[in-house]
């Protein structure tokens, strides 16, 4: 992928709570906000920070799969719904399973690039807990190829990622895969502890590592994972404003209010065939290195990433899908502390999958508000400090099984 | 013995009732999970949920409809490679779906008693009534050709006397569920000298797929469970009768009732257990084993007095308390009853002041809640307990005489040959009452 012929700007992100089990006020027998609340939420908060809804050109919604959890599909229509100003803009809903929310932010850059719109509202949302888990686990799995659910297990993605786990601690070091993919948990849980909207904000666990190493269970869940490996089930939402230049004047947001978005990196792979190899994500690598390119940094320069930890392991996958570790040292990478807030690129500031939590089709989008939030200094007391040798963040948004993906490189923009 | 011949055609007699509703669900999840066996395919499982109550059987196949749905919910990753071969079910709602279509397709709710003429086993959960129980199996045991097993869930009878009476030949058994049979882990195994040993294999062998715990009981009336608690709850009505000549009548049941809960670290007070069994069934329960106890009169006038008014506590339907010595409201206790004043005082009018004549307990008492799973539980009822021996208040000496009554009681179970060892009387006390320590112990 080549440079970008237009300068691109991400402004005025928000996200809900990520409401689920885990969140003091979360109470599966009660009723709860749904789609309509959730969008209206984050997309009004958007508006309020670019002078409103008159500046907006395009809506863009993500959304995996409301036409099973939550009987509604037409999802683009919601984006008027959220002010009568948008009535009869153009809208497009995305789809790309967990990697939907980072379709959505691609095809507004896209709109930016095409010079079709200066000012794209761009939205991801999803409303999971309307069914149990189990029943759950039949909707996430249309991810992965329906021809393989009947063969594949009850709690289909978290087996899929068992496999890899199984695989990976096969090949290299069963101990330190557990002891990794622990720490990664831990990593995740004290960072949503930071973070107000994170799913995990109230946690008070004190021994994180220790149920982090709880050996899995195969007769209750999976061979090699064990529910702490897992993102949970969440509703919530994200929105950001995508806008050029010219947007960013209209909107009258200064740029130290923005991140430059520097470049991306899209690819897709075969949802058909199974992973060439388990241990490997192959597909994130290649969007990485295209994000990569497009920007025109390194890893050396990338001072802060969120991935797609929808498993531990995924996590832990991902450092070297980036390139940080080499094929089988990730585990090391990660039980070094690299990663953590402290370290030297610390992954996934608010939790990540696993602490923020996982509105499927929002995440995407909430991992651009988060590095927004972080290259422009407001993340509260998630907050870290931005190195200046490393001055860029990456994040990397999956649809299924390393599928679907999208890596964005951004800085604060000058 | 063939196991899953013998659950091929089996009838559960009284299946509408508490106990017969518990055991009919967990029956016909074990049937259909033998009938969906591959070696087991294109054979028939009959269960036939037999009650008198018409009524009463259409509440029950909602019961049933709901509880397999939880557990096949719960068993779905096994669930998935039962039906592996059917291509047709994918989703795990649908496999959730055909499991409780398969286990409610081998249940043949029934008024009708004829059913079990072509059972190989009975299952019997009907009301506690001698009479009747012998009644019964006499007619179904002259109409089966089948030689069936008859497992009795009776409280209180002798096996040995339902066996003779009902010219069974030894095909009968003692298969004691505790109350709620889904959940309880509890269960008592009798035997007479004359049983058949397939029949005892077979029950064993139930049970154990049930994933209970098997504790085995001589047949004596009252068996372990009943032998315990009548007793533990005369001993404790004594005891407030005795404090009534200085308290009142809700104030002494309020006492021994707080002692035998927070003194003694059981999950309830020994009036509210007497109310969660209810105070008829353990009149009937006294009556029906009194006649079988030498040298002790297990008889309570202070039960038959609160029924004779009508008060009697139980279950309603839906799984809440009824009113007994205590008032529920929304499961709190907010009053005890006054038989002087045949009505309920609230509690709030007199528990400082029983409080405070009790005087609190050693420091280093603990709610039962809180040490029931723990694994150093041990350490505490030793610490505790020690304290307790020397602690002067009236609710120590109270609990001190409870303590050492439960205990003889427990003794004397084994002496009696009623239980084969302590342990075995200690497990029923731990998994069929949910005590967190046996009442032979050395506190
Ligand atoms: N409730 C307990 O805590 C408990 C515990 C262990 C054992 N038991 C014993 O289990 C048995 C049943 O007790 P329960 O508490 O379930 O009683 P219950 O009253 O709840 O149930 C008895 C059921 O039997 C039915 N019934 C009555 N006469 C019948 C007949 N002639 N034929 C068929 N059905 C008939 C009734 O309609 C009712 O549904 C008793 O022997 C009791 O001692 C009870």
């Amino acid at each position: 992928m080549t440079k970008l012929r237009r300068k691109i700007y991400m402004v005025a992100g928000y996200n809900t709570i990520s409401m689920g089990t885990g969140r003091k006020e979360f109470n599966p027998k009660k009723e709860r906000p749904g789609l309509e609340e959730y969008i209206r939420e984050a997309g009004q908060a958007v508006l309020k920070q670019i002078g409103g809804a008159k500046n907006v050109d395009e809506g863009v919604i993500g959304n995996f799969i409301a036409s099973r959890f939550n009987r509604q599909a037409n999802m683009a229509g919601f984006i008027p719904y959220i002010d009568e100003g948008l009535r009869y803009i153009p809208c497009t809903r995305v789809e790309g399973a967990c990697g939907t929310g980072a379709l959505a932010l691609a095809a507004g850059i896209k709109s930016i690039l095409a010079e079709t719109a200066e000012v794209v509202l761009v939205l991801g949302v999803e409303v999971q807990n309307t069914v149990k888990a189990i029943y759950g686990a039949d909707i996430l799995a249309a991810a992965g190829w329906a021809k393989e659910r009947k063969t594949g297990h009850a709690y289909f993605f978290p087996g899929k990622f068992s496999d890899r786990s199984k695989a990976y601690a096969e090949r290299f070091d069963r101990e330190k895969t557990r002891a990794a993919m622990a720490k990664w948990f831990t990593n995740a849980i004290e960072n949503a502890r930071l973070c107000p909207t994170a799913q995990e904000f109230h946690n008070t666990t004190k021994d994180l590592q220790a149920c982090g190493l709880v050996t899995p269970n195969p007769k209750g869940f999976v061979d090699s994972l064990n529910v702490f490996d897992c993102s949970k089930v969440s509703d919530g939402a994200s929105s950001i404003a995508i806008v050029s230049e010219e947007g960013l004047r209209r909107c009258g947001i200064d740029k130290k209010d923005a991140v430059e978005v520097m470049g991306f990196g899209m690819a897709e792979d075969d949802i058909t065939k199974p992973p060439t190899d388990p241990t490997v994500l192959s597909t994130t690598k290649v969007a990485v290195k295209k994000a990569f390119e497009s920007a025109g940094v390194t890893k050396d320069q990338i001072g802060t990433v969120e991935c797609h930890d929808c498993f531990t392991i995924a996590g832990v996958m991902a450092t070297e899908a980036i390139g940080f570790a080499e094929h089988g040292k990730g585990i090391d990478f990660v039980l070094e502390g690299n990663t953590s807030r402290t370290g030297m690129v610390p992954f996934n500031t608010t939790g990540g999958l696993i602490g923020w939590g996982h509105p499927t089709g929002a995440t995407g989008v909430h991992q651009a508000v988060t590095i927004w939030e972080q290259l422009t200094g407001k993340a509260g007391d998630a907050q870290i400090t931005m190195k200046p040798e490393r001055p860029y963040g990456l994040t990397i948004n999956m649809g299924g099984d390393d599928k679907t993906l999208v890596s964005i490189v951004y800085k604060k923009a000058e | 013995m063939n196991y899953s011949e013998k659950l091929q055609n089996v009838t559960v007699l009284g299946a509408a009732g508490k106990m017969g509703s518990g055991i009919l669900l967990l029956t016909a999840i074990e049937m259909a999970d033998l009938s969906l066996l591959p070696e087991n395919k294109g054979k028939l499982f009959v269960l036939n949920a037999m009650d008198t109550s018409s009524e009463a059987l259409k509440g029950l196949m909602k019961y049933l409809k709901t509880q397999v749905l939880k557990a096949a919910e719960k068993k779905v990753i096994a669930l998935r490679k039962v039906y592996e071969d059917r291509a047709d079910l994918i989703d795990n709602s649908e496999i959730i779906d055909q499991y409780v279509e398969d286990v409610l397709f081998i249940v043949r709710p029934t008024t009708n008693l004829e059913a079990a003429y072509e059972s190989t086993v009975i299952f019997e959960a009907i009301k506690e009534d001698p009479e009747l129980k012998v009644k019964i199996f006499t007619q179904i045991n002259q109409n089966n050709k089948k030689s069936p097993w008859f497992c009795t869930n009776t409280s209180s009878i002798p096996i040995n006397v339902i066996d003779s009476k009902a010219n069974l030949g030894g095909r009968v058994l003692g298969v004691h569920f505790y109350n709620p049979p889904a959940i309880q882990k509890l269960v008592e195994i009798i035997k007479t000298e004359n049983a058949d040993m397939e029949l005892v294999e077979f029950a064993n062998m139930l049970a154990k797929n049930l994933k209970k715990i098997v504790v085995p009981s001589h047949d004596f009336a009252g068996f372990i469970g009943n032998g315990h608690f009548m007793r533990d709850a005369q001993y404790g009505i004594a005891q407030a009768e005795k404090l009534m000549a200085t308290a009142s009548f809700p104030e002494a049941v309020y006492m021994i009732n707080k002692v035998t809960q927070d003194y003694l670290i059981r999950p309830m007070g020994i009036f509210q257990l007497i109310d969660y069994v209810g105070i008829d069934v353990c009149q009937y329960i006294m009556s029906v084993m009194n006649p079988y106890l030498a040298d002790e009169n297990l008889h309570c006038d202070l039960l038959d007095k609160m029924l004779e008014i009508g008060v009697r506590g139980g279950q309603n339907s839906d799984g809440s308390q009824k009113d007994g010595f205590l008032k529920y409201e929304k499961g709190r206790v907010t009053g005890f009853y006054d038989l002087n004043k045949k009505a309920y005082v609230a509690v709030d009018e007199f528990q400082a002041n029983c409080d405070s004549k009790l005087g609190n307990p050693p420091a280093s008492v603990q709610p039962w809640k809180a040490v029931v799973g723990n694994k150093k539980k041990e350490e505490v009822f030793v610490a505790y307990f020690n304290d307790l021996k020397t602690f002067d208040s009236m609710g120590a000496e109270i609990a001190r005489n409870y303590a050492k009554r439960s205990k003889e009681i427990g003794l004397k179970l084994v002496s009696d040959k009623v239980a084969f060892s302590e342990n075995d009387v200690n497990t029923v006390l731990l998994t069929g009452f949910f005590h967190a320590y046996g009442p032979i112990n050395n506190y």
